[in-house]
């Protein structure tokens, strides 16, 4: 069984598995419990000046039969008074000294209020705290959240004043509505942010009643905007994980956030850079325990490997991530179509033909029975046909040995510039 | 029928294809999407219905995130005969019975997706439990079948040392011997036994316990017994023609068609089946694979009595098997060479009384006897009780029916406890695989607590 255990800038967890900051982390009632089922730690439901809620405060995107492919919520942080919220987290961390609890923490941007609250929170022992720039609704009309994380010198300023007084590490977490989440990573690394944590929830609005005519969710008829979460947010999550993990003026350890609900989440996670990750939407749809089958797939997986710490899967695949510019114009693959498992639905005929380049045939073979062919001379190797067979081992794609050298976009921009200085197209990241 | 003489002989070919599991498993698209389908309820109705209580959803959701090890460990971590129970257990009556889907859409095909996962572990050969660390303590298991190899897991895995003493040459009980291997192979229950010997459990088979080795000796040299014997084959139903040439015993059948081709001959013979529980049922279905022409279920109550499953009925009459209602058997009819050439039958109508079970009461039409002409006839009224061993242990019993305390599973004698078969009490419906197993586990739970003081101990670890 391999050791899970993991250090996130100094912050210790007997697991990778976090509860973010959320409804889950509500109380210490709740943190308590998801200890007892398995969680390593969990980031405190947003402290700050306690607010007022809504009601109703979520909606979710159900996919083809499939319940909470999204999730969607228009609530604020917390709405219990910071002594309540203290009390109970000195009590859960009393309880298990060996788990990790972080504070969340959100404040009005200024150099007191953040030292204030950072000192109090401090007091009671904490394991670290996690700033709250990514909010997207409701905080972020007072200036706090979203509308100060998306401003690059409020995140380092903020940053900055919390770090004056911290004594615990400092996580900052990022909200992913910008336009090139690097650039406020990079800030908060300027400001001394310990490590970031990323996403928060994505601007959104779950739909439209389609006969009351009313926003999903509405706060009797009238509705805001919201933060998506959820399965439907990890590709943008890790994307974001991504982007971070291999920009050198970032270079503190990521807690990724985002669409996790199983241990294969996590190790695409960590395997793009996550020293850790956290957990809300999965929780809120089954509650704690299914932490107890990701532990399990995890564990089993590590063995597979032959990895004794997972930890030596953070930010294998970073590298294989870079710009397009970069990537080999002369690797080519091919679809290729298992007649032995293919099923005869079609779909991959119909959406190339329509959708791509019109390169899979309807044939009948020699024994008189409907077979799908690939005329690979024609055949761009776009992967849209293997995307859409339902049938397993029925399409693989295939690379060709073409015989020719790689060359990237770039390499060959710089070629054609050196044999002639008059051309010159930029290279492309 | 007009019966059809011989035309063929009973082939290997027949017999492999005739005897190969009949239910295709899942595949991994089938597999992929039941176990999506699956709602992961929270304290499930399908756990609460299944007598070892499997973490169902759980080894479900492990199906779904591709961690088959987990899944199967799931599974056999609460049920040491869980491959076997895949496969036999009454879903229907069981976990897939108690599923919130059956309203709302179909159950999940809990039974497969469990077949799915243990199928898996088989092929992969991975070892999902290991022994416990010795404590010093030994205990006797009397009997391999469900009952004392789950018994016997869960004593090694807690740190005792374990002897099975198995009268046959193989172990697993009727799941090795006595469920067809249509239903189930072999092989399957011969995996269970293999995954309770790589705990260190040592098999004895070929004892006899009572005959090959006394009580007495156990007694000596063992901390704890588990009676775990099981029934015996079927009792004679006291009719005359017994002992015809062509009257067969239904598990000494069903049992000579499992290491390979019986010598027995069907082929082509009109067979009358004598019962109508689950083994009859079997030995009907096992009739016809055999080769028999035609095969007649015989039963002096109707349809609504009758103790077979609804599924197994199903799968009778889709293999061609017909049904004698309200029909009661009074004699074997033979020739001067001592052959089966008929049955004679009375036919019976129900009076509207209903009997002390619940019942009604069958009664015999006066001058309705007739005689079906047939070669073969199969009884399978029940199983005959150990009564001797149970007496040569001197435990107190109820006509062969162990007494034990309901739990602990210990018997009239401290030092023994006993599980399966051998204590299910007759008008409980049908004995099961999955409540053997859950017995024998109960029992261990109970040993260790005699004798090492603890409750509920972490059981050896997985790996
Ligand atoms: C034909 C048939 C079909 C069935 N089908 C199903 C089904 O579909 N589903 C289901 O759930 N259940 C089914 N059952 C019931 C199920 O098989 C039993 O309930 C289960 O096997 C009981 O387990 P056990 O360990 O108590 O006994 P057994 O499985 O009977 O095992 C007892 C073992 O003890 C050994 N033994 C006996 N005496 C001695 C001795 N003196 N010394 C040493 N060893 C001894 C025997 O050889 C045997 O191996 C069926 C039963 C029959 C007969
Ligand atoms: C109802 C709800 C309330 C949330 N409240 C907070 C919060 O108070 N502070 C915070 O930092 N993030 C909050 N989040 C965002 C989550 O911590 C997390 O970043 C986001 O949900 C993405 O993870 P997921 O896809 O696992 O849900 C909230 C999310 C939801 C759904
Ligand atoms: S099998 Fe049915 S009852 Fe059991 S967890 Fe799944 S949906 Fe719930």
């Amino acid at each position: 069984m391999a050791d899970l255990s993991i250090n996130l800038a100094g912050i210790k967890s007997p697991n990778p598995f976090w509860l973010a900051s959320a409804p889950p982390t509500n109380t210490g009632y709740q943190v308590q419990r998801a200890f007892e089922a398995g969680w390593g730690g969990a980031v405190w439901k947003t402290l700050g000046e306690p607010i007022i809620n809504v009601s109703s405060r979520f909606a979710a995107v159900h996919f083809n039969g499939q319940r909470v492919a999204g999730f969607n919520n228009i609530e604020l942080i917390t709405d219990r008074p910071l002594e309540v919220n203290l009390k109970e987290i000195y009590e859960t961390k009393k309880r298990f000294p060996n788990h990790a609890i972080i504070a969340s923490l959100m404040v009005e941007p200024t150099q007191e209020k953040w030292h204030e609250i950072v000192k109090r929170v401090e007091a009671i022992g904490v394991d670290g705290l996690e700033l709250n720039f990514g909010c997207p609704h409701g905080m972020a009309e007072r200036g706090m959240g979203a509308a100060s994380g998306q401003q690059p010198d409020l995140v380092q300023a903020q940053t900055t004043w919390v770090k004056e007084v911290a004594t615990t590490p400092v996580i900052v977490k990022l909200t992913p509505n910008i336009t090139d989440i690097t650039v406020v990573a990079r800030s908060a690394v300027q400001g001394g942010a310990d490590a970031i944590s990323m996403i928060n929830t994505i601007n959104s609005l779950a739909g439209v009643d389609i006969h009351s005519w009313n926003t999903l969710p509405n706060v009797g008829g009238q509705g805001a905007h919201g933060g998506y979460c959820g399965p439907a947010v990890k590709p943008i999550a890790l994307s974001m994980v991504a982007e971070c993990a291999r920009d050198l003026g970032v270079g503190v350890p990521i807690s990724g956030i985002g669409g996790i609900s199983t241990w294969q989440d996590v190790v695409e996670f960590m395997l793009m850079g996550a020293t850790g990750i956290q957990v809300c939407t999965a929780v809120m749809h089954h509650g704690f325990r299914i932490v107890e089958e990701m532990i399990d797939g995890l564990n089993n997986y590590l063995d597979d490997k032959g990895l004794a710490s997972v930890t030596e899967l953070i930010g294998k695949s970073v590298s294989r991530y870079s710009n397009w510019g970069d990537l080999d114009l002369n690797y080519k693959v091919v679809a290729r179509i298992n007649e032995e498992n293919c099923i005869n639905c079609n779909k991959c005929h119909i959406a190339c033909e329509d959708a791509s380049h019109q390169c899979i045939d309807m044939l009948t073979n020699a024994d008189g029975k409907a077979i799908l062919q690939v005329r690979e001379e024609d055949c761009v190797g776009c992967n849209l046909c293997s995307i859409v067979c339902p049938a397993e081992g029925a399409i693989d794609m295939i690379p060709l040995e073409n015989g020719a050298a790689p060359l990237t976009w770039n390499e060959r921009q710089k070629v054609i510039s050196s044999l002639n200085g008059s051309y010159s197209e930029a290279e492309v990241v | 029928m007009d019966h059809t003489s011989p035309l063929t002989t009973f082939t290997p070919d027949m017999f492999m294809r005739n005897f190969a599991e009949a239910e295709p498993g899942l595949t991994r698209k089938g597999a992929i999407e039941e176990s999506n389908r699956c709602l992961y309820c929270y304290d499930a109705p399908c756990i609460k219905a299944c007598p070892t209580s499997i973490n169902i959803p759980s080894f479900i959701k492990r199906i779904a995130t591709d961690n088959m090890k987990g899944s199967a460990q799931t599974i056999m971590d609460s049920n040491p005969v869980g491959a076997s129970c895949a496969r036999v257990c009454p879903t229907e009556e069981l976990c897939e019975g108690a599923c919130v889907l059956n309203d709302a859409s179909a159950p999940i095909q809990i039974g497969l997706l469990q077949r799915y996962a243990t199928d898996w572990a088989i092929n992969s050969g991975v070892q999902l439990f290991t022994a416990g660390v010795s404590n010093g303590k030994k205990v006797a298991i009397i009997g391999g079948g469900p009952a004392g190899l789950s018994a016997a897991r869960e004593l090694a895995r807690e740190g005792f040392g374990v002897v099975i003493y198995e009268a046959k040459s193989l172990a697993g009980g009727l799941d090795t011997h006595g469920i067809v291997s249509f239903r189930l192979p072999q092989s399957i229950s011969l995996w269970e036994v293999e995954q309770v010997e790589k705990l260190g459990v040592e098999i004895r088979t070929g004892v006899k316990v009572g005959i090959d080795i006394t009580v007495e000796e156990l007694k000596a040299n063992y901390d704890a017994i588990v009676l775990a014997a099981g029934m015996g084959y079927v009792p004679p139903i006291g009719i005359e023609g017994e002992k015809l040439a062509g009257v067969y015993d239904a598990i000494e059948l069903v049992e000579s068609t499992k290491t390979g081709i019986p010598t027995l001959e069907l082929m082509g013979q009109r067979v009358a089946v004598i019962g109508a529980g689950n083994t009859a049922i079997d030995a009907a279905t096992c009739s016809v694979r055999l080769g028999a022409a035609n095969v007649k279920m015989v039963y002096r109550r109707t349809r609504e009595e009758m103790t077979a499953y609804d599924f197994e009925y199903e799968f009778a009459k889709q293999d061609g098997v017909e049904f004698s209602w309200l029909t009661l058997p009074k004699r074997i009819v033979g020739d001067e060479l001592g052959n089966v050439t008929g049955l004679e039958c009375v036919q019976m109508k129900l009076t509207g009384e209903t009997g002390k079970d619940g019942r009604l009461v069958p009664m015999p039409v006066e001058g309705s006897e007739f005689i079906m002409p047939l070669e073969a006839v199969v009884v399978a009224i029940g199983q005959k009780r150990r009564t001797d061993l149970i007496d040569a242990l001197g435990l107190k019993h109820n006509w062969g029916i162990v007494d034990i305390d309901e739990a602990t599973y210990r018997t009239s004698d401290p030092q023994i406890y006993a599980a399966g078969d051998i204590v299910f009490g007759s008008g409980k419906g049908e004995a099961m695989v999955v409540s053997a197993a859950q017995q024998g586990k109960e029992a261990a739970y109970a040993i260790v607590k005699q004798y090492l003081g603890q409750q509920d101990s972490v059981v050896g670890s997985a790996v």
